[in-house]
């Protein structure tokens, strides 16, 4: 019983990366790429190291898997937020059929690197 | 310890289609029009690298492999944060 379940678990979060993979490649623009691969692959680790945990069945074991799920889950989204802004503050296109752009005229690059693009110009 | 020839073939097929999907990725770090394509890319490859290293514990019964994952997604994490700033505050030419 216990081993169908760990299998499921493999082979639901082998696929989910593997859609992860698939959104990479052929999704039109970076965030709708990023929308792909943040979380399919945040939520393919988080399964793969839950049917490890069940498989070891040990305390230690399961606490390490535990840390790791809750560090990915942590850090993928600040990780992808950090992209995405960076991305779009250096004009990165949008597909052409886009429907809105909520940061426009909100989001401004900061000054600092202004002077440092203009500077190395001279 | 729950061991069963079944779930290590489970383990060892994951692996292949996990291979898959980092040649996909892989093909967009090549391919990648801009820079930030090529980061994203970069960080899904170390991902399913993370991934592919808990497939290899569960396959090879080694429970060693599962702290070398999280070793690589600390890491990940750094360099793609790192990435980020310097496509942010812009790359001195």
């Amino acid at each position: 019983m216990m081993s169908w379940v760990i299998v499921a678990l493999i082979l639901l979060g082998t696929f989910l990366m593997f859609l992860a993979g698939l959104g990479i490649y052929r999704m039109p623009d970076v965030f709708t790429r990023m929308h792909a691969s943040t979380k399919a692959a945040s939520l393919g680790v988080g399964l793969l190291l839950l049917a490890a945990s069940l498989y070891f069945w040990n305390m230690g074991i399961t606490t390490k898997a535990l840390t790791t799920i809750a560090f990915v889950f942590i850090t993928a989204p600040v990780g992808a937020h950090m992209l995405g802004r960076a991305a779009y503050l250096r004009g990165a296109c949008m597909w052409e059929k886009s429907v809105m752009d909520e940061a426009e005229g909100k989001l401004k690059l900061p000054k600092s690197a202004g002077e440092e693009s203009s500077g190395s110009e001279k | 310890m729950e061991t069963s020839p079944l779930i290590v073939q489970a383990a060892w097929l994951g692996t292949t289609i996990l291979a898959a999907g980092m040649f996909l990725a892989f093909v967009r770090l090549v391919l990648g029009p801009s820079l930030p394509d090529r980061v994203l890319a970069f960080d899904a490859l170390a991902i399913m690298g993370v991934g592919a290293l808990v497939l290899v514990a569960i396959a090879t019964g080694h429970a060693l492999f599962l702290d070398v994952a999280l070793a690589l997604a600390l890491i990940t994490f750094i360099g793609t944060v790192a990435l980020a700033i310097s496509l942010e505050r812009g790359i001195s030419k």
